[in-house]
């Protein structure tokens, strides 16, 4: 069974069409980036894939059934710029919030030792007591990733993990979202995501151009990767 | 002196319960606008209870919780234009009292004291029905305290994790509805905003953790309230705006903190 079906997903708004016909699927523990410009209709697949919006014509299947019915086998990792910084929560229970679930309105002592884990696994020991506003940029985006996983998800899509975020830790955030052993989805403006280990590409500009392997073997030490990129985009015809 | 005050002091500490649960909620989930409506919006109530002859508290009841589940609709359905109608619906509320308090005849000497409050005047009707929120309130945050806090972090995420976010935030205006309508005679329709928020809001400056934050908010309004009512009964003035006023300055010093 795919982890991720999008089928003729068109939307619609205020009479105008933000998505026009965007198909793709993914399998199991693959990696995909979505990319395009800002404005393109990135933010508003994202948000119908996650059971945010309803399409207008056609469907996303997650695990074989909609969003609305397998939302919880996702893990979400919004830009950390959304959140308010001054809700008094610390680290730890930021991520705690992972754990929750229908029917269920108490933490247990295995979700705390699951959150442990996860905090000594992305190097977050150190700040699971502090406000989240203490941290650094890269520091809260790796908590809402921490959150995620604290899901364990069968799927993890990511909008923008990047962005506002300075070069050092961008380099962070994307090792550690290569090595994750989960289907993984990550939404982002920024072309460099290309350079990493994706399986799969879908630019998104109204309409989709997907690219699927073989991987693009663009050095990564290359000073330009990103002109590359673009030229390949663009023997793609995806329009840049 | 106590015989005088003892009521008083009593729905200080009930009220000073529902400003630790409710008031913190209001300030992290950014509804101080939504609940300046629900109160001013209750005078509705009142007005309605007045021109029928009917129990305040009950009418007044009846109305804010609609009022709540209309505001809660509004806030979710219309997110872009929500500013400008929670503004609408707090001055419908208003009006819809004045207009039945105008239909109403003989001259109601006690509206002021639903306007501005007057804690010195609380019957035991009052500290009955703030007893009875204040038990909701505390079931209520010792179930759901978590999905409340992840509600006010991110109403995303709890929706991703199969949790009916928007029935939640519901619930909690109805809460804040129900804990507006046990203090309006105490604290008054248009004191009420101010001392629900200020004492959550100093409190948010000097703590991590959320109970941190309510229990301090719950021990800071304790100290508002009972100091303006001793000032208020010693100099014989209106006990809200004393109590606001004190409140206030506390507020201004804890944001030297940084």
């Amino acid at each position: 069974m795919k982890a991720l079906e999008v089928k003729n997903v068109y939307f619609k708004y205020e009479n105008e069409w933000v998505l026009e016909d965007i198909s793709f699927s993914l399998n199991d523990k693959e990696f995909m980036a979505i990319i395009g410009p800002n404005g393109g209709g990135k933010t508003t697949l994202l948000k119908i894939i996650l059971g945010f919006l309803k399409p207008s014509r056609g469907e996303v299947l997650i695990y074989g059934e909609p969003p609305t019915k397998n939302r919880t086998l996702i893990g979400y990792v919004p830009q950390y710029t959304t959140f308010s910084l001054d809700v008094p929560i610390t680290v730890f229970d930021i991520v705690l919030q992972g754990r929750l679930k229908r029917g269920k309105f108490f933490y247990t002592k295995e979700d705390k030792k699951k959150v442990s884990e996860i905090l000594e696994r992305l190097n977050l020991t150190d700040f699971q007591n502090r406000k989240i506003k203490d941290l650094s940029g890269g520091q809260r985006q790796k908590v809402l990733i921490a959150r995620a996983l604290a899901v364990e998800p069968k799927i993890l899509i990511m909008d923008e993990p990047t962005s506002a975020i300075d070069i050092k830790g961008q380099k962070e955030i994307l090792d550690l979202i290569e090595t994750l052993e989960v289907t993984r989805v990550v939404v982002s403006h920024d072309i460099k995501i290309l350079l990493r280990d994706v399986d799969k590409i879908a630019y998104i500009h109204k309409k989709a151009v997907i690219h699927e392997g073989p991987k693009l073997n663009i050095p990564k030490d290359s000073h330009f990767c990103e002109v590359e990129l673009i030229n390949f985009l663009k023997d793609e015809e995806c329009g840049i | 002196m106590w015989d005088l005050i003892s009521s008083s002091v009593y729905a200080g500490i009930l009220i000073s319960v529902s400003i630790a649960i409710i008031g913190s909620l209001i300030v992290i989930n950014k509804a101080a606008s939504i609940t300046g409506s629900i109160a001013h919006g209750s005078f509705g109530g009142v007005g309605i209870g007045i021109y029928l002859g009917a129990n305040i508290l009950l009418s007044t009841s009846v109305f804010t919780v609609l009022l709540a589940l209309l505001l809660s609709f509004i806030t979710l359905k219309f997110k872009h234009r929500q500013d400008s109608l929670i503004g609408v619906i707090w001055a419908l509320g208003m009006s819809i009292g004045i207009i039945f308090i105008s239909l109403s005849p003989g001259y109601h000497s006690d509206l002021m004291s639903y306007l501005f409050g007057n804690i010195l005047l609380v019957e035991n009707q009052d500290l009955y029905m703030m007893g009875a929120v204040d038990i909701l309130l505390f079931l209520s945050i010792v179930f759901l305290y978590n999905r409340f806090l992840a509600m006010s972090y991110d109403r995303d995420f709890l929706f991703l994790r199969g949790i009916n976010s928007n029935l939640l935030y519901t619930y909690f205006l109805i809460l804040t509805a129900l804990t507006i309508v046990m203090s309006v005679r105490a604290i008054g329709i248009i004191l009420i905003l101010a001392l629900f928020t200020i004492p959550p809001i100093i409190a948010e400056k000097f703590t991590k953790k959320f109970y941190n934050m309510m229990i301090l908010s719950g021990i800071l309004a304790v100290f508002f309230i009972i100091s303006g009512i001793l000032i208020s009964a010693n100099y014989d003035i209106s006990p809200t705006p004393v109590i606001v006023i004190i409140a206030s300055i506390a507020l201004f010093l804890s944001m030297l903190k940084k």
